[in-house]
């Protein structure tokens, strides 16, 4: 069990960032904390790919003749990574349509706070 | 056009439109409708005569940039994503027919050249997610076309951005979740395309990496499809959208979750697994089950036209997921015909709600009656045969969808989802007769003025003939659909089912 837990330690602590990431979506009243938490969370998930494709005492993907192609364990595997270079990009846009909408949101309602917001559209006719 | 490249061309066609409208409209702004018209045009009649090349044929495959597969990403047109491309593709088409005229009274005329710009993207994120092979390449398209809605959803009224915001939170979680459940998966068979991937997990068995991955990518694209209790951004997003965007995506959007939810459920974990390793099958269709009875009874307490039938949305995804759930070939039918039925009902729904805004200025229920209908005799027609189709009466296409679904919960032994089919039909008939009743019997509250210059008053004045007649098309298709159901399902929907239920003969 001690195994267990010490050897992903990587993953716990992934996990926790996802929990910290959705605490802060769910609970913050803020919208822009909210956009915080959103990034923490798929920083989390980054990580979690970087993670899962890392080795001990491997180098990086580019056959190398004193290594030879036989032998994988000595190479990383670039793949997951490269998935996340379009993770982040994704991950980018994401925050920069939030932050635009939070911009528009503001000029109408001149709150971010989600409470006073709802309170404000409910007194709102259509 | 050469066959093998089939796959690839609907995306590619409204991707690089997509990028083309900016750079061609700039000097004139028009050109920006028909060169989206142009494109989804062309995209149709791709995604039709596919249907056929692949039925007569088997499927299509296409590598790109020649890299083999599982190393490259592989785009697969089989019967399945050949029927999902041609309903959204002919469905948009119709929608966007309608279109100019609303995007032209809701948007000021500046943002009409980016506004078509994002319904391209859009649709090249749809087309894309149907027709590509490989896990992560649908999370790619997912995120372009979610971007793309919350943009379009973020142009309608006043309201619309805070809704647009909520739908970025959960759309944003949703393609997280499935990131993650993808990642999982990853790690467990060292693969992302689907059709090694189902040569994988029969060896790895019921191990609980791949349990976790598949609870996560469901997860993901539940809340996209919107399946009760992940619907929490649905009824926001379509009410306060603009009328173009809300009629693109009833129909379309929460059928690429659907559409998914069957490939990843059917094609790749295969029916032993959802059915006998865990139940996700049994899970889907009691979330399905609650999510008709909730949807149907949220809609009966609605007051504005468009919200009423984001919640009926609501109820009929529990359809198409039910179908999906029920795991039998009589339940898979009835989601696919649904999937089509949904597709063409809840568009013409939609743009009667829209030519309502247009003529009448408002589309309150509480404030429509015989007055409407009089103005708008055609209009309140095919509201009503949509409707007909909504409950399910029997010459259009719902019955038949409902039909199967009934059939596949007796099969099942299921009486508690028979009963549940059965009791969403009144529901449905009590919120659908509601506005119908009003249309047709509540006589006008004229002030007396108003009264003595009658004749004036009743003149006719419906939608120009651009809005009207794709909302008679989808009408009248819903009828054709329902007459024609025999040779669409002994044609083509059998031709999709699975291995393991391919055998059962409904």
């Amino acid at each position: 069990m001690s195994d267990f837990l010490v050897g992903h330690y990587f993953y716990w602590f992934v996990f926790l960032l996802m929990t910290i990431g959705l605490f802060g979506i769910v609970l913050k009243k803020n919208l822009i904390k909210k956009v915080i938490g959103m990034s923490i969370f798929q920083v989390a998930i980054i990580l979690f790919f970087v993670a899962s494709a890392s080795k001990w005492g491997a180098t990086v993907p580019v056959l190398d003749p004193k290594l030879g192609a036989a032998d994988t364990a000595k190479y990383i595997n670039p793949l997951p990574h490269c998935l996340m270079l379009t993770a982040i990009v994704v991950g980018v846009a994401t925050s920069g349509v939030a932050f635009a909408l939070i911009i528009s949101i503001w000029r109408r309602f001149k709150t971010l706070d989600e409470p006073e917001l709802l309170a404000k559209m409910r007194h709102d006719p259509d | 056009m050469i066959p093998t490249n089939a796959p690839a061309l609907p995306p590619l066609l409204f991707l690089f439109t997509g990028l083309l409208i900016p750079l061609a409209a700039f000097k004139l702004r028009r050109l920006a409708y028909w060169l989206a018209l142009a494109a989804t045009a062309a995209a149709s009649a791709v995604a039709v005569s596919n249907i056929f090349r692949v039925l007569d044929g088997g499927a299509i495959h296409y590598h790109f940039g020649g890299w083999l597969p599982p190393i490259g990403i592989e785009y697969v047109l089989d019967p399945l994503s050949a029927f999902v491309t041609s309903v959204i593709n002919v469905i948009a088409l119709i929608v966007l027919i309608h279109a100019r005229r609303t995007v032209e009274a809701d948007l000021p005329e500046g943002k009409h050249v980016p506004y078509y710009a994002l319904v391209m993207l859009m649709m090249a994120g749809f087309n894309g997610i149907v027709v590509t092979g490989d896990f992560f390449n649908v999370y790619v398209f997912l995120e372009i076309c979610s971007l793309a809605l919350y943009g379009l959803v973020a142009v309608g009224d006043r309201k619309s951005p805070v809704a647009a915001f909520r739908y970025l939170v959960l759309g944003m979680i949703g393609g997280c979740f499935y990131l993650l459940g993808v990642g999982f998966l990853y790690m467990s068979s060292g693969s992302l395309n689907m059709a090694d991937l189902k040569a994988i997990l029969p060896v790895l068995g019921a191990r609980p990496e791949v349990i976790v991955a598949l609870a996560f990518m469901l997860l993901g694209f539940g809340l996209k499809m919107a399946l009760f209790p992940l619907h929490g951004w649905l009824p926001d997003a379509y009410t306060y959208a603009p009328t173009a965007t809300s009629s693109l995506m009833a129909p379309i959007g929460t059928k690429i979750g659907a559409y998914v939810l069957i490939r990843i459920l059917y094609f790749v974990f295969g029916l032993g697994f959802i059915t006998k390793t865990v139940p996700a099958a049994t899970i889907i269709a009691w979330l399905s089950a609650a999510a008709i009875l909730y949807g149907s009874i949220q809609a009966m307490a609605q007051d504005e036209l468009k919200r009423m039938l984001a919640f009926s949305s609501v109820a009929q995804v529990g359809y198409i997921g039910l179908g999906i759930g029920l795991a039998n070939a009589w339940g898979l039918v009835g989601a696919l015909l649904h999937i089509l039925n949904h597709g063409l009902m809840k568009a013409c729904l939609f743009l009667v709600a829209g030519n309502f805004r247009m003529k009448l200025g408002h589309s309150r229920i509480s404030r429509l009656d015989q007055e409407a209908r009089r103005r708008m005799p055609w209009s309140t027609a095919a509201f009503t045969l949509a409707a007909l189709s909504m409950i399910g009466l029997p010459p259009t296409v719902g019955f038949f969808s409902k039909w199967y679904l009934a059939w596949g919960s007796i099969r099942n032994g299921s009486w508690v989802f028979l009963a549940v089919i059965l009791v969403s039909s009144l529901l449905n008939a009590v919120y659908f007769f509601r506005v119908v009743e009003r249309l047709y019997l509540k006589p006008a509250d004229r002030p007396p003025e108003a009264e003595k210059s009658g004749a004036a008053a009743r003149v006719r004045s419906e939608v120009g003939a651009s809005m009207l007649i794709p909302t008679l098309v989808l009408a009248a298709a819903l009828l054709a659909a329902g007459l024609l159901n025999a040779f669409i399902v002994k044609g083509v929907l059998l031709k999709i089912l699975p291995p393991g239920l391919a055998g059962m003969n409904p």
